[in-house]
């Protein structure tokens, strides 16, 4: 190809770059949190673990199975914690992959709370996993996930 | 803003209480554009904090992934008579508070 072609082809070829316009993070990232990497279910997780492992269990969320739209989706989540002065759950992070903001809530607990269980609506923007992940007093992660089908998205406009 | 908190009124000491909330917000995600093609600005409630017995007891970081007019169940151990009071601020630095006193015996 000449110089002169090639040029031209690149010319046509620059709108079909990717172009990612990031939304802004739902939060502000910790210190030394590359905020961008927030609008990510892969990141938002990272940022929260920092490294460290989660398993499955002790966590329960419930979610409809279903729903009818995104705009407003029940949501309950509950750890198993004896929530005394020496065992406790510290906080809990709410996940939704495909919102474009990926991190919904955190919510911090101590043992004045007496029990590890909130209850909220969620707005989501389709058909997705959502998951709850627990920090405990000693540190360790737990987690659980559930699947939700959404039959009209919250955020039509974001696409 | 208006926001609406339930407590029950008594309780024995050491008993958990329900602690229900909701406030009047449209929890704007900045993803919406007007008829003129405007985007509208990100407006939520990041932050409520619940204050019980001189300490904060529940503190709830949100984002545009919470419903408009949000709603938030937790529970609280009662350990005094004294007022549970959460206290929130928006995107646009607006804050409101709600309390409710609960009695223990």
């Amino acid at each position: 190809m000449s110089t002169r072609r090639r040029f031209l082809a690149a010319l046509v070829a620059l709108p079909a770059l990717p172009r990612r316009t990031l939304a802004q993070p739902s939060v502000n990232p910790a210190p030394g949190v590359d905020a961008r990497i927030l609008n990510t279910p892969q990141g938002t997780l990272e940022g929260i673990l920092k490294g460290a492992p989660m398993r499955k269990g002790r966590v329960r969320l419930e979610l409809p199975s279903v729903a009818e739209n995104g705009h407003s989706v029940g949501l309950t989540v509950s750890v198993d914690s004896p929530m005394s002065d020496a065992n406790y759950v510290r906080r809990i992070d709410l996940i939704a992959d495909k919102n474009p903001v990926p991190l919904v809530a955190t919510f911090f607990l101590g043992p004045e709370s007496g029990r590890a269980e909130i209850e909220s609506r969620l707005r989501l923007n389709g058909t997705q996993r959502v998951s709850a992940i627990a920090q405990l007093s000693d540190g360790s992660f737990w987690f659980d996930a559930a699947d939700v089908v959404v039959n009209e998205l919250a955020c039509l406009d974001a696409g | 803003m208006t926001a609406r908190i339930q407590v029950p009124r008594k309780a024995q000491r050491g008993e958990i209480v329900e602690v229900r909330i909701v406030i009047q917000h449209p929890m704007e995600t900045g993803f919406r554009y007007d008829a003129l093609g405007r985007r509208t600005p990100r407006n939520v409630i990041h932050t409520l904090v619940c204050r019980y017995g001189g300490v904060d007891v529940f503190r709830a970081e949100m984002g545009a992934g919470i419903a408009a007019n949000p709603f938030l169940k937790f529970f609280l151990r009662a350990q005094e008579s004294g007022t549970i009071e959460c206290r929130w601020v928006d995107s646009e630095n607006v804050s409101g508070s709600v309390g409710a006193r609960v009695t223990v015996s």
